[in-house]
């Protein structure tokens, strides 16, 4: 027998550990943080002391040596009570820590990760740019090569944890020239941010995960020395859609967990509300709301676990992880949605965290690959 | 320096419904937890083993196979070694068994400085298992602890009695049962989740392992009898004396005097 359902008891207990600290250290903050748009040193470095970063990374670089679906487990958990603080923790992983360890030379491994995966600095990852999103190749940042260092120029958007306290730099990916068969050339950079020329501006005023750092990245004649250069030169885009593959899961966790929080509060809320004599549970059409929400993320789960474990297994997952994350952000936008409705007008209030989940649920339809561009990644998979 | 911390695995009370009609324990779906306190006494062992070098720090408890659980995540706080006593002839003991077997294994354990237990555990309310347990090894005991320093072979604690605090010192091997108010419990981190499962193991004791009098362990060992149990209902409010105690005395007995309570 292989197809099994039954998950290791650490998975439980990596689950519960998670969910103990979310629900102590985070729940009781989570909403102020969000509504005056401050990012927390405090809880992120938290998040480091119980070994949250760094948690599929060899415990050699100072991370915890576990596997794909306890990352993807924490995650998820975090996201059942904050989206912002799940941002931090998801991008600081996948797009911060994750490419380093991927792909980082054994001496960027040694300097980065022990202090990334204590949770004691963060990285950022610019590969988005104004007049590049979906179409990551209108990337037009350059470097150029200049004796034995690079100078590079361009501006990176919408770069998640590039400009909090406790950031050290940012991995930028770059036009490095043209190769002999015509087709352009991309290298990474990490980016540290006290190079000259180098410097950010925090995008405030998000509908969503106001207590996670959004910025702009501008890069003025950055030089940078050759050890600077992430992995090998010509490697950008393999090290970026490598990067987005793991990095879909995560999102995809954040989804999940958006709905389960968002189910949960909707349950809750239904047995406790009394309308025409009763809970409001007992009502027909709100019964059938919440056993619709149950299946979806019972759906997602087993999608997005399964995709996890392609991962972990080493085969491909490039359209799983795709599906996951597809449908884990919709189902997200469905659940939250309806779980406002069941909080009938009072789930319009910031009192209640459904508010939150509402807005949190928005972004993830869109960051690590919008709805369509997933759709054209798995039609192009299935050979439309 | 040996510390065994004594951990009983008890369903969640927050989630525990009571049966209306039996007045029993509603099991089913309920989460099973470290007792709190219990907790408490983990997080105060790991405290001493990181104040001091050379600690070695074991978690015992006896309960059915699925208590590992609870044992694992004791070891995932940081603690190093576990020992489960499992085995159906354990099954039905009351406090009296329960800390004549833990003696045992304790026994058997041979080297041990200090044993923390909880206060009480949140099912069986009695706080009975940690005195029991000091008084079968015959070691001086302080309960209801909120403080502890150790100073070689010393352990000086302060240790509540309703509004009073008292300060103890003991020789060691000593016990003492602490409360949810000497410390709070760390959170697991996820390498020591990995670790609990990875490089610790949990050891399982059966009664064959452990020299034990048949008739002191299990069902035979336990003259407690529970007639019935009941959910006591709270249809009256208490009455609130706040005065000088010598008033609050006089109050009192006036109360119960017209009550009928007492005669002279
Ligand atoms: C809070 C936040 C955090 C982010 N963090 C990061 C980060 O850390 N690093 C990073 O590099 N980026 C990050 N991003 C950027 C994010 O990945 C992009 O927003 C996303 O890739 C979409 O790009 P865009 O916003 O430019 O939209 P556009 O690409 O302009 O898309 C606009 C619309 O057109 C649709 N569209 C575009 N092309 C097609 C097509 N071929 N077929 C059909 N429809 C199409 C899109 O689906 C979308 O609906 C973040 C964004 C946000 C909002
Ligand atoms: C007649 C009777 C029959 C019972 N039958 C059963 C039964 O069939 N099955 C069953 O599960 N329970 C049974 N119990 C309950 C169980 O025996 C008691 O709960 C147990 O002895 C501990 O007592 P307590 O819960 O009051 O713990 P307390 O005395 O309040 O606990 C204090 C501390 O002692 C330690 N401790 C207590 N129990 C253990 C343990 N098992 N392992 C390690 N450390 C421990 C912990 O450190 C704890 O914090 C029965 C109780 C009675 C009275």
């Amino acid at each position: 027998m292989t197809l099994c359902y039954q998950m290791d008891d650490k998975f439980e207990m990596i689950r519960l550990a998670v969910r103990e600290f979310a629900e102590s250290e985070i729940k009781p903050v989570a909403g102020e943080l969000e509504e005056n748009e401050e990012f927390s040193v405090s809880l992120t470095q938290q998040m480091g002391d119980i070994g949250l970063f760094g948690m599929t990374v060899p415990e050699a670089y100072g991370g915890q040596g576990l596997d794909y679906i306890s990352y993807i487990i924490a995650v998820e958990e975090i996201a059942r009570i904050d989206g912002s603080q799940a941002a931090t923790l998801a991008a600081g992983n996948s797009l911060g820590i994750g490419p380093i360890d991927a792909f980082g030379l054994e001496a960027q491994k040694r300097k980065y990760l022990p202090d990334l995966c204590r949770g004691r600095t963060l990285i950022g990852f610019g590969l988005t740019e104004p007049n590049a999103g979906s179409d990551a190749g209108a990337t037009s940042t350059t470097a150029t090569r200049d004796g034995d260092s690079w100078i590079i120029n361009g501006r990176k958007t919408l770069t998640t944890n590039a400009d909090t306290p406790m950031t050290k730099g940012s991995i930028v990916q770059a036009l490095t020239g043209t190769r002999p068969n015509g087709k352009v050339e991309y290298t990474c950079f990490i980016v540290e941010n006290d190079t000259p020329g180098f410097t950010r501006n925090t995008l405030k005023r998000k509908l969503m995960w106001r207590g996670s750092n959004t910025a702009e990245l501008f890069l003025n004649n950055c030089r940078v020395p050759d050890n600077a250069v992430l992995g090998n030169p010509g490697d950008g885009f393999k090290q970026m859609l490598a990067t987005l593959d793991g990095g879909r899961l995560s999102i995809g966790a954040m989804g999940l967990g958006c709905a389960q929080g968002a189910y949960e509060a909707a349950l809750r809320y239904s047995k406790e509300r009394v309308q025409f004599g009763k809970p409001i549970s007992r009502q027909q059409a709100i019964s059938f709301k919440l056993a619709d929400m149950a299946l979806k993320i019972e759906l997602a789960r087993n999608l997005l676990y399964k995709a996890c474990w392609l991962a972990e297994n080493k085969r491909p997952y490039g359209k799983e992880s795709a599906m996951a994350k597809l449908y884990c952000s919709e189902i997200a936008r469905e659940v939250a949605d309806e779980a406002v409705q069941v909080h009938g007008g009072y789930g319009l209030f910031k009192d209640y965290d459904v508010e939150r989940f509402y807005r949190d649920q928005r972004l993830l339809q869109i960051g690590e690959g919008t709805s369509e561009v997933l759709r054209i990644v798995i039609s192009r998979a299935i050979g439309c | 320096m040996n510390i065994v911390v004594t951990v009983k695995q008890v369903p969640d009370t927050q989630e525990v419904k009571i049966d209306p009609k039996t007045g029993t324990l509603i099991r089913e779906g309920v989460p099973s937890i470290i007792n709190p306190e219990d907790k408490n006494a983990i997080e105060a062992a790991l405290r001493i083993k990181e104040d001091n070098d050379d600690v070695v720090v074991t978690v015992l408890s006896m309960g059915p196979p699925q208590a590992e659980i609870a044992l694992r995540e004791a070891l995932a706080m940081g603690a190093d070694r576990a020992i489960l006593m499992s085995d159906r002839a354990f099954a039905g003991a009351d406090t009296l068994a329960t800390s004549y077997m833990l003696s045992r294994a304790i026994k058997k354990i041979k080297k041990f400085d200090l044993i923390i237990c909880g206060r009480q555990a949140i099912d069986g309310d009695t706080a009975q298992v940690g005195p029991q347990l000091a008084e079968g090894l015959n070691l001086p005991q302080a309960t209801y602890v909120e403080e502890i320093a150790i100073r070689q072979d010393v352990v000086t604690v302060k240790s509540r009695f309703d509004s009073v605090m008292r300060t103890i010192e003991m020789k060691m091997p000593a016990l003492i049962t602490v409360s949810s108010r000497v410390n709070r419990p760390r959170f697991k981190t996820m390498n020591g989740v990995l670790k609990a499962f990875r490089d610790k193991d949990v050891v399982t004791w059966t009664k064959d392992d452990l020299k034990l009098n048949p008739m002191r362990i299990g069902i035979n060992g336990s003259p407690t009898w529970v007639r019935k149990t009941f959910v006591p209902s709270h249809s009256r409010a208490g009455l609130m004396i706040e005065k000088q105690p010598s008033e609050s005395a006089a109050d009192i007995l006036d109360f119960m005097l017209e009550k009928s309570l007492l005669r002279f």
